[in-house]
């Protein structure tokens, strides 16, 4: 038995309740090794979350520093944050899979920097230290993925995603919580919140070190491979590409990883940032102040329960539909913020939609693109996916706050939706959804 | 390692953490008993009445940082003897200004999953009359000499993993009709005789002049600082000079007091204090040589008031306008003071 299991019970149960008889035959339920990654993700999560919610208030108050301009270095980290994320991703595949201790060392990383807050004082080496856990992030987020998309079935990777993501947001939504609670029987107890943030991030890892299997790409994907032809390029035939950097580059050649990209990178263009659309929810429907920082919780909230269902659903209906579709929810969310109804219900259906969004894409990407990439370099093609997509998105919320300031949010937004809306047609037009849809391999 | 043998490493390995978790957090909230003691030498606090009119002479009204049970009320000491022994409230404040009966109070609420904060708008007696939420932790506050229009900025966090995007938000609200102007920008920026636009603009440090329509406030964007000054009746922010923060509106109207960012100084502590002539723009660096971040306080013409760090939390010290003389701390455990009459 799994520690990660009696952490992730509700998780578990509601994935076990979706195994198809199909897929059961073979396992029982989502592979141990994603239940201990999401338990990990959990934990590592409440730390990381605990950190970020008190960060503000323990600059302002509790150091009486200054933090503006301290988001000045974000635009050059992006750029960095990104080249560390394909690192972390080539450095995996090399030596025949060290996902684990590359996620590993990522997730040490990060650990380690919690103790350090208590040492800084001032603006510069704190402004270091989030750099360095914030590498950790970087590096650990492809190696990862990797890991869960091969210890589970092509078949039950939707799921597999699923499962890992809802436990991820559980402990995104509880970490705050602990902070507070900890800030509430103490008086400026912000190094109570870095040490306890500290060791549970020390559990996260050794969660990890204990209970991931290093060898995971073993039994899971090769006892499947021959029977559901899904990826062809991975049959036994097929020459291995070694996991060299020029392979890692060479996947874009590869036309079915291209599409994959190409959209991620297109959407990712029309996706505007998180903090946008709470702004918009916030001016345009007259949300008030005082639930401005509950907002992400909707958000969250809505994630956390759709993303095994939309998981199952992707694995069932096709993956790419249900990515596409997220799109379409986005889209909607869009048009509802453009709406002049102005209903009580507005704000909590646009926080569905967004939560709705990312459920069916955030993890439905990752299983769609472990379908084109071979499993010798899955780290470095996941990598690349999600590389693409986060400096898109890093594009359009510079683009989209230009806008703004030119044109005004409502302009900003209609032009923001248009994309979307032209995108997702391309997308629809360029991969048609057959290919990823594994119930036809299977029928 | 078998199974067995990892679960008893992972148990062990909780215990110890479970351990060093349980014992910081008792290490602080122990912090938080010593806190409500008072503590030997410090200021005698008492309870009674505040009031932000006296009718007897001019006092000066605070936030007491002291340890005890009137830790972060608003306390009250005669203006002539601020050191002297003080007066409690019951009523908390994180910041506070006032001005001719009206009081603003930046207050934090304990909520169910976080704290949010409010801005309270006080009479004479400390009655609260009005009550408007504050998008993030409160920074500045100020009253117009007439007690009519009341200001206030508040940092506003990023939320993205380890986010570290801040920005700050300045309201204005009428305490008259209520009206509220939630953020400085709504208000047209004219910046070099243009309408000036950018992604980036943010603004803090409101101050009021008697005239109930023009006030004065820090505008930060593309990395430089303006004073602005801004019309409550046009809606419009003119920029009037760089590198100035947190302006402060002299009693007679002619002069700001403000931060500016030295060159050579830390990135930690870049400001000293400066006046700025609003006639002849010509400024003069005040005698204290230490770094101050705050929105600071003319006692009269000639004397400013200012908070630095302190033992517990900050002390008020008060210096010559002129550029003159030397800084003095008139009060230990202290922040936010405001002179009433």
């Amino acid at each position: 038995m799994y520690v990660a299991d009696s952490r992730a019970s509700t998780s578990a149960a509601s994935a076990e309740g979706a195994v198809r008889p199909r897929a059961g035959r073979r396992r029982a339920a989502v592979a141990p090794t994603v239940l201990a990654l999401g338990a990990v993700s959990l934990i590592t999560d409440v730390s990381s979350e605990m950190v970020t919610a008190v960060l503000p208030l323990y600059l302002v108050t509790g150091l009486g520093l200054s933090p503006l301009g301290f988001g000045l270095l974000d635009g050059i980290y992006n750029g960095f944050s990104a080249l560390v994320r394909l690192i972390g991703g080539h450095l995996a595949d090399r030596g025949g899979g060290r996902h684990k201790w590359v996620a590993g060392f990522g997730y040490a990383l990060s650990a380690a920097c919690k103790p350090l807050l208590l040492l800084a004082h001032t603006l510069t080496p704190i402004g270091l230290i989030l750099a360095a856990d914030r590498t950790g992030k970087g590096l650990r987020t492809a190696p990862r993925d990797a890991l869960i998309s091969l210890s589970s079935t092509p078949e039950t990777r939707g799921r597999a995603f699923g499962v890992h993501r809802a436990m991820d947001t559980a402990g995104a939504l509880f970490g705050p919580l602990v902070a507070f609670l900890i800030l509430r029987a103490t008086v400026d107890g912000y190094d109570a919140v870095f040490t306890v943030s500290f060791c549970v991030a020390v559990v996260g890892v050794l969660v990890l070190v204990l209970f991931v299997p290093n060898g995971a790409r073993t039994t899971a994907t090769r006892a499947t491979r021959a029977g559901t032809g899904t990826a062809p390029q991975k049959t036994s035939g097929d020459t291995a590409p070694r996991p060299t950097l020029r392979a890692a580059l060479a996947l874009l050649a590869r036309p079915d990883l291209r599409r994959v990209t190409l959209c991620a990178l297109l959407l990712g263009l029309a996706t505007v940032s998180d903090s946008f659309v709470y702004l918009l929810l916030q001016r345009r429907l007259g949300v008030p102040d005082r639930w401005f920082a509950l907002l992400p919780l909707g958000t969250a909230a809505a994630f956390l329960l759709l993303a095994v269902p939309l998981g199952r659903l992707a694995d069932r209906v096709g993956r790419w539909r249900v990515f596409l579709a997220g799109h379409g929810a986005l889209l909607l969310a869009y048009a509802l913020l453009l709406t002049s109804w102005h209903g009580t219900a507005l704000p909590y259906a646009v926080l569905l939609l967004h939560g709705c969004f990312y459920a069916a894409t955030d993890g439905v990407l990752m299983a769609v693109a472990s379908e084109s990439v071979p499993e010798e370099l899955r780290s470095s093609g996941l990598a690349l996916v999600q590389t693409g997509q986060a400096l898109a998105r890093f594009v359009c919320s510079l683009g989209f706050g230009a806008a703004w300031t030119a044109w005004g949010d409502r302009t900003a937004l209609t032009a923001s939706t248009v994309a979307l809306a032209l995108c997702a047609l391309f997308a629809l037009t360029l991969r048609r959804p057959t290919p990823s849809a594994p119930s036809e391999g299977l029928a | 390692m078998t199974l067995r043998t990892r679960i008893l490493v992972l148990i062990s390995a909780l215990v110890v953490l479970a351990g060093v978790a349980t014992a910081s957090v008792l290490h602080a909230s122990a912090r938080a008993d010593r806190k409500n003691q008072t503590q030997p030498g410090g200021p005698r606090v008492t309870a009674g009445t505040v009031a932000l009119t006296t009718g007897s002479g001019s006092r000066m009204i605070f936030r007491n940082m002291a340890w005890g049970p009137h830790r972060d009320e608003l306390t009250t000491v005669p203006a002539s003897n601020p050191s002297g022994p003080r007066t409690a409230s019951k009523v908390k404040c994180l910041r506070f200004y006032a001005a001719a009966g009206t009081g603003v109070c930046l207050q934090s609420v304990h909520g169910p999953v976080q704290d949010t904060y409010r801005a309270v708008i006080l009479d004479t007696r400390l009655r609260q009359t009005a009550r408007y939420d504050v998008p993030g932790i409160p920074s500045r506050a100020r009253v117009s000499p007439s007690g009519r229009y009341a200001a206030w900025t508040a940092f506003v966090g990023g939320d993205s993993y380890a986010g570290t995007n801040f920005s700050t938000r300045a309201a204005i609200v009428d305490t008259r009709t209520g009206k509220l102007t939630p953020s400085l920008e709504a208000f047209r920026v004219v910046k070099d005789g243009r309408t000036y636009h950018a992604a980036d603009v943010n603004f803090w440090g409101v101050t009021f002049a008697a005239d109930d329509r023009t006030f004065y406030a820090t505008l930060a964007t593309k990395g430089r600082t303006y004073l602005v000054r801004g019309d409550l009746l046009a809606r419009t922010l003119t920029t009037l000079h760089t590198n100035v923060e947190c302006p402060s509106l002299s009693p007679d109207g002619t002069r700001v007091a403000y931060k500016k960012r030295v060159p050579g100084l830390s990135k930690d502590a870049p400001w000293h204090l400066y006046v700025l002539d609003l006639r002849t723009m010509r400024e003069t660096p005040l005698a204290e040589s230490r770094s101050v971040d705050d929105q600071v306080v003319w006692r009269d013409d000639r004397t400013i008031v200012y908070a630095l760090p302190g033992d517990y939390g900050a002390d008020l010290y008060t210096v010559p306008s002129d550029g003159t003389g030397k800084p003095r701390r008139i009060s230990t455990a202290a922040v936010s003071p405001a002179y009433v009459n």
